[in-house]
This record gives structure tokens, sequence and C-alpha cells, in this order.
């Protein structure tokens, strides 16, 4: 019944962090169903309780719950482990819309630009990311837009330094200056992918939205259509204030995708369950560690096995 | 902020209003939304159950059951309770130790540690006039070092420098040395971002805090943060002695369940809020208001605090007797008040402080920081001579105005009609005399109506 999980390409490394972060979840889980107990009221109470300290938020725990009961209904289940599965297919489903990978051969240069809330994890997923494409051999240019932070630019250049990366910035100034020379500058190089980092804002700072709706209106004016891809970065340790934050930078920026960073902690990011019931945007990448190659594309039945502590 | 919260509990009242009396019954549907209320707003389960337990015992106490009003009254048990949870009152900084006073900040990744270390220098020179060392221990994310270097140097505070080839526990050690011999009366050290799991380190941070011994080991937490604040706060709190806990990004629309939960699992105070991107947007954290806050009924006591922190007093003077004559408040005055302002944090800053239906109001006649920067440039743009005698800019004035500030003509005439607003609102309350506080805080808002 629950054969997805077989099949999975062999990333056993990063999948085994990924599964360690999201491992109390689990081991809860496996308390709670392994035990052979009845399907009772209490029982259902309990995974109510474990949704909701994942952040999975309300609305998407009695989505996720109904569906459960429905399952239950519909297959005669009598056993509290039979529960995993139809829990583990119930957030498959809401989840699976989520899973649609980063296509950047559409376009070249192809323009990302990043944005969040401050802390969330911005510029390291933006290295992580170059790191991602060089591999697929493509090549990279970031522009530092981050004109606010303190060293937020030398910290991209450093960076870049380290892994050879050439780096678009500028003494101070602009946000949107520094990135359309980063455009242009990738044109007139023949870079593949573009990387706009932007400073941190939160949702309230109206001025500062409307700077970032600027920064997107000049990145269209230095390439027509451009960006091609607005990521909005997440901190899984971010409770039922990612869905606000999504809203909010989706209305001003129409976000076509998710980075759901530092899932290596104890945080699930079960937020992504409340994402996807509320207000659904494609989960493009998940951070689940420091290194570099610790951003991976968004698999939901890894995501799942690993919340739900299934061998996968 | 925690807005949704509030209006969420005001619901609740608005509810139980209707009904005569509070019944077992009618109760268990008042505390289901309250449950649903603390769930969404990040509480974190374990303390949502104890609130909820605690406030029902108390509802159907006497007090609660026998009052008329039986909302206000089940309001007053949760504002209680909540305060209890937050921790009853403020607890200062402890720094009493023979100098200078090592101050360690700990926490995850993106918390705000070095953004929050800078805030705290300036914050300790301010109200403390102590004399601060400021130094970066983050060997690992890139300029971490030179981000607290940058901002030292905004702050004029003193940097120890580092560099990432040296060891934490080195660059804490020499920094500490340095401090003795140069009589600074505090040391923050300022640490990576680690995640509880990470054993290696953790166990770094626990070594550094036996080198350095500090007297105030503080733990910053993003008030973002979901569920796993319990978790986080618990991992570190058990690897740590900490003393206390500063709340960072306060002034984004999280609901802040955060500052409920941390306190309560750590059993540490919580000594500080971040309250805006400004370097002085550090605050004392009050639980009374907090909870008063989370109520609806605004944190009237911290904005009149901040009021005094950044009005100069003689300057104030000088306008409220002039606002008492009745006569004479002219544009000069104005932009004094808007530079007054600005020197509180702007609009959105003090926005947040006021109850919730008068930030509502508040909200609907749109005032914002942009508009109050326009209005300074226009003001800019007049003459002294105009500003002292607004009655003077006629239509050529108002032209050659609009021109010099870079706005329509439209826009001056409308800074001319809030003025006109204020004077006459100045002239009211010179009349009415409607006491020393109010006077002052109608002083505060030029343009609001």
């Amino acid at each position: 019944m629950f054969s997805f999980l077989k099949k999975n390409p062999s990333n056993d490394n990063w999948l085994s962090r990924l599964k360690n972060g999201l491992s109390r979840t689990g081991s809860q889980l496996a308390e709670l169903l392994g035990s052979g107990a009845r399907i009772d009221e209490d029982l259902y109470e309990e995974l109510e309780t474990i949704l909701i300290t994942s952040d999975v938020g309300m609305d998407a725990t009695q989505l996720l719950l109904a569906d459960v009961r429905r399952q239950v209904k519909e297959h005669k289940l009598t056993e509290a482990g039979q529960l995993r599965e139809a829990l583990a297919h119930a957030l498959l489903k809401l989840l699976r819309p989520l899973a649609q990978p980063l296509e950047t051969g559409t376009h070249r240069p192809y323009i990302i630009m990043l944005c969040g809330v401050n802390g969330a994890g911005k510029t390291t997923s933006i290295g992580k990311l170059a790191k991602h494409f060089q591999n697929q051999g493509k090549s990279v240019l970031l522009a530092a837009g981050d004109t606010f932070r303190a060293a937020a630019r030398e910290q991209l250049m450093e960076w870049g330094a380290r892994n050879n990366v050439t780096v678009i910035a500028q003494q101070s100034g602009d946000a949107a200056a520094v990135i359309f020379d980063a455009v242009h500058a990738a044109q007139a190089r023949g870079i593949d992918i573009v990387l706009a980092d932007t400073a941190g804002r939160l949702t309230t700072q109206a001025h500062l939205m409307e700077e970032i709706k600027k920064v997107r209106r000049v990145i269209d004016k230095a390439l027509p259509g451009a960006p091609h891809e607005v990521l909005l970065v997440l901190d899984a340790n971010t409770g039922q204030n990612a869905l606000s934050q999504v809203k909010a930078f989706d209305e001003a920026l129409d976000v076509s995708g998710l980075v759901l960073t530092k899932l290596d902690g104890t945080a699930k990011g079960g937020v992504v369950a409340a994402i996807a019931k509320a207000h659904p945007i494609p989960v493009r990448f998940i951070g689940v560690g420091e290194g570099l190659e610790d951003l991976r594309p968004f698999v939901p039945e890894e995501f799942i096995a690993a919340l739900l502590g299934l061998e996968a | 902020m925690l807005d949704n919260l509030t209006s969420r509990l005001s619901g609740i009242v608005k509810n139980l209003r209707g009904q005569a009396r509070l019944t077992e019954s009618n109760i268990q549907d008042a505390l289901r939304e309250v449950r649903l209320a603390l769930l969404e707003a990040d509480v974190a389960l374990p303390v949502v159950k104890e609130l909820t337990n605690q406030v029902k015992q108390a509802a159907l106490g006497q007090e609660v059951i026998g009052s008329l009003t039986p909302g206000q009254a089940l309001i007053g048990v949760v504002n209680r309770e909540l305060t209890k949870l937050m921790g009853e009152h403020n607890d200062a900084l402890n720094l009493a130790t023979v100098p200078p006073a090592i101050i360690l900040m700990a926490g995850l990744q993106g918390a705000g540690k070095t953004t929050t270390s800078g805030k705290l220098a300036k914050l300790l020179r301010e109200q403390n006039k102590k004399k601060v060392l400021l130094v970066s221990c983050d060997v690992y994310r890139p300029a971490a070092i030179e981000q607290l270097r940058t901002l030292a140097q905004q702050l004029e505070i003193d940097f120890f420098p580092s560099d990432t080839s040296q060891k934490p526990q080195d660059i804490a050690l020499a920094a500490h040395d340095w401090a003795r011999k140069h009589h600074h009366d505090v040391l923050i050290v300022d640490t990576a971002g680690r995640l509880a799991v990470d054993e290696a380190m953790m166990a770094e941070i626990k070594e550094l805090h036996a080198a350095l011994k500090p007297i105030e080991t503080l733990f910053v937490v993003d008030a973002m943060t979901g569920q796993d604040a319990v978790n986080t706060a618990k991992a570190f709190g058990d690897a740590l002695p900490l003393t206390g806990v500063i709340l960072t990004k306060l002034d984004g629309d999280a609901r802040g369940g955060a500052a409920l939960s941390v306190r309560h699992i750590t059993g540490k105070p919580i000594k500080f809020v971040g309250v805006s991107e400004k370097m002085n947007g550090l605050e004392a954290f009050h639980p009374d208001r907090m909870a008063q806050r989370i109520l609806g009924m605004g944190d009237v006591l911290s904005l009149i605090e901040e009021a005094q922190r950044g009005v100069d007093i003689a300057e104030a003077q000088k306008l409220a007797k002039k606002v008492q004559s009745g006569k004479g408040f002219d544009l000069n005055d104005f932009k004094a008040q808007i530079t007054q302002m600005r020197k509180m944090g702007g609009v959105s800053a003090l926005m947040d402080k006021l109850p919730a239906q008068l930030s509502q109001a508040a909200a609907g006649s749109q005032v914002d920081d942009r508009q109050i920067n326009r209005l300074e440039g226009i003001i800019n743009s007049m003459t002294p001579w105009e500003r002292s005698h607004p009655e003077l800019i006629k239509a050529s004035r108002k032209r050659r105005i609009a021109a010099g500030a870079g706005v329509q003509v439209m826009h001056v005439n409308q800074l001319l009609n809030q003025f006109e607003q204020t004077q006459k609102m100045m002239k009211m309350f010179s009349k009415g005399g409607m006491g020393k506080l109010m006077r002052s805080m109608a002083g505060k808002f030029p343009g609001m109506r």
C-alpha cells in the first residue's frame, strides 16, 4: 500500500539527516501507533496533538484528521499501526501539488530573486543554490542586493571568493541598482543563472515591502519577463506566521517557489502542510544542513517518510 | 503586533457579553476559542493546556460566575494568567560584579544575536551609562565578525577585533583581558548561531561559558518561532545556565506565542524584546504590559516611557506653554513634533502600542512614515518667515514650495489643512485642560485626526 517509499533514489546521507531532524515527530508516532492499540477517540486526539506540535496548524490538522477518519471508515482499518499509513496518504495528497521542481532551462540568463524575513537564511541559501546549479554544470552569478544589513555584502563576496563565483556588488546604495547591473553583466558574459539576494524584511514594514516591489519592477526593466523565479525563503522554525509571510510576499511579488531552511534542527517544518492548505506555492528546495550540498529539491514522499518515521 | 490574538479574544468576549451569566456549558465554548487562539498564536501545546486549565479553574470560581459582566471577568482572569505565565514583572540585567560584566549571547541561526548585541550595547550605554566592549566569536558564518564591527562603528561602541582563524574561546578571553585593562564596564560576547542538536557546537559554547563565567547568559529567540520554541529553549537551557531571554522581531505580525512558551519552559525571564530594525529598537520586557497588549488594552505605559526618553524636555515644555496659551503654534513647532516623533521610532512603532481600537482607527487615517517624511520635506521647502506665518502661504508660494519639495500643490494644501486642524485641536486642549498627559500625547501626533 505504501510502496512509493521504496523506489526513492538513494540519497542515504542527507535523507538520514532529514530524518534525524524530523525524528521527534516520527518517534512520537511510532510510540503511539506501533503498540497495536485500537483506534479510538483518544488516539485521534493524540494524533491531533502531534500534528499541532509540528506546526501543521489547526486548519490543516482538521483536514488531515478528516481524511484519516474517512480512510479508516472506507478501508475498515482497525489497528493503530494502519493509521500511520493513512496519515501518510493524507499528507501526500496535501503535499504532492507542492512538488514542482525548478526548471531553469527556459531562459538564459535565468533570473532568480530571493526574498524573506530577517534571519530566514537567504544569503546562506544563495550559496547553496549556487553550488547546486554549478553541480549541474551551469554558470552562476550572484547579486549582492542586501544593501541594508551590516556586512551582508561581505558575507556574499567572501562566499563567492571561496567558491569561485562572480559576485556583483556596489559600495552602497540601492538593491535595485545592484541587481540591475548584475542582470546586464550576466547577459554580457553569457551566464546561465543569476541569483539576486535582497535584504530581510518583516512583512509589516510597508515601506520595505514597497521597496522590494520596486526591485522586482527594475529587474523586469533590465530584462523583460524577469525575474523568472521569485523564491521566498522560510525558516522551518517559524510557526503559523509562515502563512502570513507567504501571503504578504506573494501579494507583493508574486512568489513562484519556496525554500524551507533549517530542517536539520528539531523543527519539523510541518508548517508546509499549513501552507499547502491555505496558500499553496511549490516548495522548490529544502535545507537540511550547514554544508553546501545540504540544499535539496523537495520530494514529498521523502519529507513525509522522514516526518512520520517510515522506512524509506 | 499580536493583533490577531487580540481581535480573537475580543470576539470571545463579545460572544460572552450577550449572556447574562457564565455557566459550565458556555465557558466550554469560550475556553475552546481561547485554546484555538493560543495555538494559532504559536503558543506551545503544553503551555496552552496548562493555561486553559488555570483559566477554567479560576473562571468557575465565584469571581466570574457571580459577576454581572462575565466577559470582562473572564478577560481579567486570562489577563492575570497570561501575566503570570510570562513572569509577573520585568527583570533587569544583573551587572553587579567586578567589571567587566560579561554578557554571553546564544541562540539559533538567524535569531538576531548580532543585531541584538549591537542594540544591547547602545541601550546599556545610553540608559545605564556603561562603557561597553563588543566582541564576536562567530568564526563560522562568512563576514559575521565584519557585521558586528560595522554595527559597532555605526554606534560608536568599542569593538574588539577578531579573526576567523582564531578559536572562539581565545577570542573571548583576549577580549576579556582587553576590557579589564581598558576599564570597560560591560563585555558583550556574540556567538555563532547553533542548533541545539549539534553536539560539537553545543560543547563549544559550554566551554566558552565555563571559561568566561558570564554574569548574564542570554538566549536570543525569534518571536516568529513555532511550536519548536519549547524544544530549543529547553535544549539551550539544559546546556547552559541561562539567566534570561531576548525575544526578537516582535515588530512583525507574528503573534508572539513564543513569549508565552519560553518563559514557562526555561523558567528564565524575558528581559528584552526587539521591536524595530532601528538600532534603538530594544525595549525592556514587561509581562503585565504584554498581556494587556495581547488583550487589546494597548501598551500606553511603554509609550509614555518612550516619549520621556525620546523627547527633549525643554523643547516639550516650550511647546506645552505655547499650546496652553492657544496661540503662536506655528509650522516650526509642527516640524519639531515630527522630529520628536521620528526619534521615538516613527509612526508604526507608536501605532503598535496603542489600544486595538485606537490603532485601527489610526490605520484608517493612513498615516505612515513616508507621509510624515513628505510633510517634513514640504516644511523644509518653506522660508523661516513662512513657517512662522503660515497664513501668508497663498497660491504662488504654494507653487514654489511644491516645486521645491517635489510634490503637487495638492499636498501642500493637505499639509496646511492638517496644520490648521492640529492648531485647532491645540486650542481646544488649552481651553478644555484635559490634563498634562493627554496634552503631551496629542502633541506626538501631528497629522493624526
